[in-house]
This record gives C-alpha cells, sequence and structure tokens, in this order.
C-alpha cells in the first residue's frame, strides 16, 4: 500500500507551525484514524479532542485542508491525493496543537433564556408532530461549534464576540421561539444581546453544518423576520401601546425559567 | 509537597452522562453547592450515542403496558440476577422520568394524537421506548445540559479524576484528579460524592465505546474499599459495523430490527428462528408469516425472533459465523431495505442512513448491513442501595451504568437512559441528604492526595520505559480474545496472567512532551483502572460457572440455579490501588417480596 503524508499543526497559543508526518495508508480510515496512529507511534503528545467516532458528539472538529470538518466523518480516500493539512478552528484560541478553547460557546449557551412550558395538563401536553419537526431540526445539532468557526462575524472580528452569539445560539433561540409550549418572548434578546442583525445572511455555517441544518434558511431568516415584527412593525407597536400585552415582555425572559 | 488546586463542595458528580447530571439537578434543586464534573466537554459524553430510545411503560401505544409488565421484561432479560428494587423502581418511575424531559425541553416524536410516541425493541412485551428518530441520546443529554446550565451549576470540564479520597475516619471526602488542558492538578472536597462515570469498554478491541470508557468509576470505588457485583456480565450488542475495520464496533441501533429489520445468514436464512431459547418460546414466533403479523399489530401473533434480548441474538450471530454461514467481512446481514420504503428508513433511522453511507458507502435503503457483535455494556458494577444510590463505604453514591444490579445478568435496550434518569435522580437525593446531615468540614487525607499526585506524574519521570499506547493496544487484543463474549476456565487463568504482565509493564510506562493537553499521558493515567476493571470482569467470569446473560461458558453452556441466587462481590481493602489484592465472594441476591414474585408465575 501507498504512504499518506499528513501536515498537522502543531503548537499552542505562543505560536507553532505544521509537522509532517508519512505513514502507511490504510483502507476505509478516516483522518480521525490516521491521527491516531500518528498519536500511537510518531508524536504521543500530539493533541486532538474526539469521543464517539460516529459523527455524534462533535468534539473533533477541524480544518481539513483549510475547511472545517469532523475528523471522524472525512474518509481520506475521499481527500484530493496529495498530503493532507489539518488544522484547529481558527474562529477560537488554542490550547494545543488541535484543540481550541471553545468555552465562548459555553458562556453565549448561558445566556438563553430556558424553556418554560405551561403547567403539564392531566394526560400530558399534546403536540404534533408537524409542529415539532422544525425544533427536531435544530435539535440535531451536536455543537460542533463548526458554524461559529466558520461564521465571518466572529471568525475575522474578535471583537464581535461580546456581542454575538453565532449560528449555533441562533437556532437554539428559534427553536425555542417555534416551540409550541413555549412562553418566553426572546425576540428582543436576539435582536440586541445576542447580535441577530450583524449575521449577514452569507450562508457559510449551513454549508459547514455536519447534521445539515439549515441554519440560514430554516433558523436566521425567520428569526430575523420575527424581530422585524416584534421592534419595527409600526402597526405592531400601535397594537402594543393600546392592547396591553399577552407574552412575556422581552426584557422579562428569564434565564432562569420556571 | 506537590501544590495543587482546591475547591470545596456538598455535593461533587463524577462524570457528566445522563447520570451526572440527573444527579447534578437534583443535588442543585435542594439548594446544595454542587459540582459537576467531566473528562470531555460538556454534552459529549457517551449517553449522547444512545440511539433507539429510552423504556417507559406509559402506555402510550398499548394501554395494557404497565410497570409490572416492564419490571417482568426487565428482569426476565437480565435474567433474573437483577436487583429486585432497582427494577421495580427503574418500571415505576421511568414514565415521570421522561415527561419530566419533555418539560424540560426534549421534543420526542409524537403519535397521531399529540402524545410520546413508542417503539419496538428486544425483550420489551410493547411497544415502549420514547425517542427522536434514532438520536435519542443526544436528546437526552442536551436537555439535561440545558437545565442544568439555566440552574446554574458549577461545571468543570476536561478535568479527569483519578482517585477517590477519604478522610481519616474513611468516609469518601473528595477527589483528586488533573485539568487535561494545563496538567495542573486539582482537589476537591465534599461531603458526599456521586460517581455517574459510565462504562469499560475501552478495554476491549471491537467496542462500541469511546475513548472515556475506561472503567474509572469501577476502579475508583473498589480502591476506595467499595464492592463491585457481577463483573463478569458484560453486554456485546449483537449489531456493530464489521466494516471497514477502523469503524469496527461502531453501534447499529437495535432499533432498525424495532422498525422491521432483520438477520439473515449467507444462505439468505432468517437465522433468529432457530436460537429461540426455552424462556422466551412462549412469547416468540415460530414462523416468518406470524413474526412480521406481530410487527404491524401485537395482538396478530407472537413477538419476532430478531427482538429476542441481547445476550440472546448476540450468541447467536456469534454462532452463524463460526459455522461459516457469515457475511463477506465476518458479521452477518441486518437488511431493512428489503422490507421498508426508502422514505421511512430515512425518517426512522437517519443517522444509520448517514453512519454507512459516509463511512462504509453502504446505502442501507438499498442493500444489507453487515452487522457482528461488539462489547458495548457494564451489567456489573458499583453495589449499590437502591433507594439512595449509596455504595457500601459511606459518603459513596453510584448511578448510572457504574452502578451494578439494576439489570441482572443482561440489559434490555432502552433501558439503559431510564436507568440514568431515575437512578441519577435518586442518587442525586441520597448524597444531598447525606451532604446535608455530614457535619463539618470534609477533610479529605493529604498523605493519599499526595501518593495520587506522584503516582500520575511518574511517567514523566521515567524516560526509556514503554509506549502506553501499545500497552493499551495489547490489553485490548488480549480481553478480545480470552474474555470475550464466549469463554473457557483455560482462557480466562491465562488471561489473569497476562493481565499480571500487563500490570507490571503498566508500572513502567514513559511518556514524553509536557503536561499540557497531552493525550499520551492521559492514556497512562486511564490505564490503572482499566487493568482492574479487566480483572474484576476476568475473575468474575472465572468463579461464575455458568452461562447467564451476558456471561458465556463454552465449558460451562447452562444455567445453574444455585448461581442464579448469587452476586459475584468483589472488594479489596481501601487504598490498595491497582495492585491491591481483590477478593471475590458469592452472597446471596436480596429475595424478591411474594407480590412481585406472582408475576413470574406460569399464567402471566
Amino acid at each position: 500500500m501507498s504512504d499518506v503524508t499528513m501536515n498537522v499543526w502543531r503548537g499552542d497559543g505562543d505560536g507553532g507551525d505544521f509537522a509532517e508526518y508519512t505513514l502507511p495508508s490504510q483502507e476505509g480510515e478516516v483522518v480521525l484514524d490516521v491521527i491516531h496512529r500518528i498519536q500511537a507511534t510518531q508524536a504521543g503528545d500530539l493533541a486532538c479532542r474526539w469521543n464517539c467516532k460516529a459523527g455524534k458528539c462533535g468534539s473533533c472538529s477541524a480544518e481539513i485542508n483549510g475547511k472545517p470538518r469532523l475528523m471522524c466523518m472525512t474518509r481520506m480516500d475521499q481527500l484530493p491525493e496529495g498530503p493532507v493539512t489539518v488544522a484547529p478552528m481558527k474562529a477560537f484560541p488554542i490550547i494545543r496543537d488541535l484543540v481550541t478553547d471553545v468555552s465562548f460557546n459555553f458562556e453565549m449557551a448561558k445566556q438563553v433564556p430556558a424553556f418554560a412550558p405551561p403547567p403539564r395538563p392531566d394526560g400530558g401536553y399534546r403536540m404534533q408532530q408537524i409542529d415539532i419537526e422544525r425544533g427536531q431540526e435544530f435539535r440535531k445539532c451536536i455543537e460542533c461549534f463548526m458554524c461559529q468557526d466558520v461564521c465571518h462575524v466572529i471568525r475575522d472580528h474578535e471583537e464581535n464576540k461580546a456581542h454575538y452569539a453565532g449560528p449555533r445560539f441562533f437556532i437554539r433561540y428559534a427553536e425555542l421561539e417555534m416551540h409550541p409550549l413555549d412562553t418566553n418572548d426572546r425576540r428582543e434578546l436576539v435582536r440586541q444581546k445576542a447580535g441577530l442583525g450583524m449575521c449577514n445572511i452569507t450562508k457559510c455555517c449551513t454549508e459547514v453544518c455536519p447534521e445539515h441544518i439549515k441554519i440560514t434558511d430554516n433558523a436566521i431568516i425567520p428569526m430575523k423576520e420575527r424581530v422585524v415584527d416584534a421592534s419595527y412593525d409600526p402597526v405592531a407597536w400601535l397594537g402594543r401601546k393600546i392592547l396591553r400585552r399577552q407574552k412575556a415582555s422581552p426584557g422579562e425572559a428569564t434565564a432562569h425559567g420556571a | 509537597m506537590a501544590e495543587y488546586e482546591s475547591h470545596d463542595y456538598d455535593v461533587i458528580i463524577i462524570g457528566a452522562g445522563g447520570a451526572g447530571l440527573r444527579a447534578a439537578i437534583e443535588a442543585k434543586a435542594r439548594g446544595l453547592r454542587t459540582a459537576l464534573i467531566c473528562k470531555s466537554l460538556l454534552g459529549k459524553a457517551h449517553t449522547v450515542m444512545a440511539e433507539g430510545g429510552v423504556a417507559a411503560a406509559m402506555g402510550n401505544i398499548y394501554a395494557e403496558d404497565n410497570w409490572q409488565v416492564h419490571f417482568r421484561d426487565t428482569m426476565r432479560g437480565g435474567k433474573m440476577l437483577n436487583n429486585w428494587r432497582m427494577a421495580q423502581l427503574h418500571a415505576q418511575e421511568a414514565p415521570d422520568r421522561v415527561h419530566e424531559l419533555e418539560a424540560w425541553g426534549a421534543l420526542f416524536d409524537r403519535t397521531p394524537d399529540g402524545r410520546i410516541l413508542q417503539r419496538d425493541f428486544g425483550g420489551h412485551r410493547f411497544a415502549r421506548l420514547a425517542h427522536v428518530g434514532d438520536r435519542t441520546g443526544l436528546e437526552l443529554i442536551r436537555t439535561l445540559q440545558q437545565r442544568v446550565v439555566s440552574m446554574d451549576v458549577d461545571v468543570f470540564m476536561e478535568c479527569k479524576i483519578l482517585r477517590l479520597v477519604a478522610d481519616a475516619e474513611g468516609v469518601v471526602s473528595g477527589a483528586v484528579g488533573y485539568w487535561r488542558p494545563t496538567g495542573e492538578m486539582v482537589v476537591f472536597s465534599a461531603k458526599a460524592v456521586v460517581l455517574a462515570t459510565g462504562g469499560a469498554g475501552k478495554s476491549w478491541k471491537y467496542t462500541s465505546n469511546s475513548w472515556e470508557c475506561t472503567g474509572d468509576g469501577h476502579a475508583m470505588a473498589l480502591w476506595a474499599g467499595a464492592d463491585l457485583i457481577d463483573m463478569e456480565c458484560v453486554q456485546f450488542h449483537p449489531t456493530g459495523m464489521v466494516w471497514p475495520l477502523s469503524v469496527r464496533g461502531l453501534l447499529v441501533t437495535e432499533g432498525v430490527r424495532g422498525d422491521g429489520g432483520v438477520l439473515r445468514n449467507s444462505e439468505g436464512t432468517r437465522f433468529m428462528f432457530n436460537y429461540v431459547a426455552e424462556m422466551f418460546r412462549a412469547e416468540t414466533a415460530d414462523s416468518e408469516e406470524e413474526a412480521d403479523r406481530w410487527y404491524d399489530d401485537h395482538s396478530a401473533g407472537r413477538r419476532t425472533p430478531e427482538l429476542l434480548p441481547r445476550d440472546e441474538v448476540a450468541r447467536a450471530i456469534n454462532t452463524e459465523v463460526k459455522s461459516g454461514r457469515g457475511s463477506p467481512h465476518g458479521g452477518v446481514f441486518l437488511d431493512i431495505a428489503s422490507r421498508r420504503t426508502p422514505e421511512y428508513i430515512r425518517r426512522r433511522l437517519p443517522s444509520m442512513y448517514h453512519q454507512f453511507m459516509e463511512l462504509a458507502g453502504v446505502d442501507i435503503t438499498a442493500e444489507p448491513m453487515e452487522v457482528g457483535p461488539t462489547c458495548h455494556y457494564f451489567m456489573g458494577g458499583v453495589r449499590v442501595e437502591a433507594d439512595t444510590g449509596a455504595a457500601t463505604v459511606p459518603g459513596l453514591f453510584v448511578a448510572g451504568e457504574v452502578a451494578g444490579g439494576m439489570h441482572g445478568a443482561n440489559r434490555l435496550g432502552g433501558n439503559s437512559l431510564s436507568d440514568l434518569l431515575v437512578f441519577g435522580r435518586r442518587a442525586g437525593i441520597g448524597a444531598s441528604d447525606y451532604a446535608a446531615g455530614r457535619s463539618g468540614s470534609p477533610r479529605p487525607d493529604e498523605g493519599e492526595i499526595q501518593h495520587s499526585i506522584t503516582e500520575a506524574f511518574a511517567p514523566f519521570e521515567r524516560t526509556d520505559g514503554e509506549n502506553p499506547y501499545e500497552l493499551h493496544q495489547e490489553l485490548q487484543e488480549m480481553m478480545q480474545t480470552l474474555v470475550g463474549i464466549i469463554r473457557t476456565g483455560d482462557e480466562l487463568e491465562r488471561a489473569l496472567g497476562e493481565l499480571d504482565v500487563l500490570r507490571d509493564r503498566a508500572a513502567k510506562v514513559s511518556v514524553g512532551g509536557g503536561r499540557a493537553y497531552n493525550p499520551g499521558w492521559n492514556l497512562a493515567t486511564d490505564l490503572p483502572a482499566m487493568l482492574t476493571v479487566s480483572r474484576c470482569v476476568t475473575l468474575g467470569a472465572r468463579d461464575r460457572k455458568e452461562s447467564r446473560g451476558g456471561h458465556t461458558r463454552e465449558d460451562f453452556p447452562s444455567a445453574d440455579p444455585e448461581f442464579g441466587k448469587v452476586n459475584l462481590v468483589q472488594r479489596q481493602p481501601s487504598g490498595g490501588g491497582v495492585n491491591g489484592d481483590i477478593k471475590i465472594v458469592p452472597e446471596p441476591i436480596p429475595e424478591m417480596p411474594a407480590e412481585l414474585a406472582e408475576l413470574f408465575e406460569e399464567s402471566h
């Protein structure tokens, strides 16, 4: 069998460079298999995250030949001939080698007000399948954070992270907003604190999503429309002035749920 | 004296899969200072890989389902070795735990009248598994994770715990570990500790388990003086991928069979009809026509033998392959393509479709899958008090896969996610009550802490020792060959000898590089637990001279009623570590009260 050559980024927050590893190729392997073989035979301290090795946990995100992908779901025989480049996700600070500090995402998760259903009626909640399918699409998210990585609002502008939640959390807001039972209104929050308006719908997030979630079309654009309805529609504004609001107002949406 | 960072809590929970998350919710809700510690990032634990569903007798599809039927299915599936009280609590409380998840935001698939849809699974008499396509584990972990975050629980990620630490009186009072990103040491002192560390499949070569499943909790509990039970009972899931080699062992959900998929050998025969054990004969179809009628209406026929409990199906596949009727890559065929429409398959089994398409280039809507047994689940584990999750040493509580008893000798599919919820909550309550009643500050023993730190850093001190990766691979090869799905006394004795050698070699591994995010070093610190757990499995397998559930002895092929009355209990003096002397003794299983025993009489 022939050899494969891997150019793997090695280093830490202070800097680093690509290191070249050559090893025999094996049938049916994915990029993560080759990284594991490098660890076992040539560089025991090569850092990478992984867990399930089945595309279900979203741990092994990296930039393979410049494109964000899950290492466990990228088959070597489907990459172009020649050396394969593996680098850490660019939008996050580097811890070591292929491992980045993704704590930004866990901080953004804390800002999402929890799901708040009405009390459970006798016989349980009833929801129709058709009404939850959109929410289920968003809940396929495995939190690989590649949509965050590729979003130029934060990839190229570190300073935006303070007030921009990113595509992963836009689908979370959308999921809750579209949940048949939820009683919170998060539209104002997603406009102001989560920075939905900064997204200019280039669809890069949708392109890299390993779960094929239509992030832009099914979450971001509908959320933008809802925000517009809530914040800028003069008829709705007048209506709110005259009538009392029905839902909890955006500012009252609590982060800690019921 | 080595330096370390310190934290102090009322309750610490080690492990953030379903059980750990659920325990943390309970402790936090009771107002205790609660910390959740996990080896990976939050939301990546092995629970995320659960596919088929969570078993709960809600009766949404078959109104005649109830907790007694679920209890009976669970006990029979476990070959009656289960702790009856755990099985009872589990069956009674699972529906409430599922409804609770829904109130926290989980979106289960629905029935036409808007209730939670339930699917068929092996060993369950009625369609009982609440599910979200074939990604139920993801839904469960994400729902619990989001709940934990909304409650503001302190979460410590990428922290590997090395040892539990007791105080001078022998009460578990904390744990010592290190941050994987920096390699710096950390000590958590706590009034109560919950272990929710999951399983230990990573000691086998072909496994559905992730790298995290190294049996840390089983080993740490044993080292702390707690009892383990029935460690020989390891489940080999009948359907793992067999090709390509790099993904061999990866799980193929039982939902494929629940939704109509059938097993065939190389001759095209649905061979499961030839493997129906006496215990299940009265309830199982004896022709393909009857089995297929059952799929549409459970009152029109008896259940298909493809959905016998997992131990039965795994052994059958093993026999077919050994008899020369296997598939090209050493498995058998799992066929749903010829039985259901492509639309149905893609809707019901989206991740299976994706997994085979991407990794094997197989379109499961057009051709059969090749599958074979894979090391999947530990039924055995830490001995606990059913109601509280308390281990046999004070201050320690245990829930989920690392606990023993609930599943007896074999677990039914779907009973794991419900186990996590029911007993995660109960261990959270047990630990909270214990912590609230404990006076003074916990004082973990400084000598034990220092010893653990020295031991953990030792691989850096050695320069010419062995490579931890090689040692791990040898352990996996050995356990796969000698302590696999079918066992014999001779091979088990050989395995114990090999384990002695591997233990000596593990004491000499060396690693290069620094402490910060060093996987070679991380693996070196996982090896002691893997070796201890492998030894416990082998000792149990040697001493249980019968075949029962997940434990099959070629030299003792039948179940022995005497062994059916005992747990094999393993323990060692506190503080012994991987070199400790393990004692193994049979002790009677708890006796079932008469009103439950009645459920198993012939009339039922």
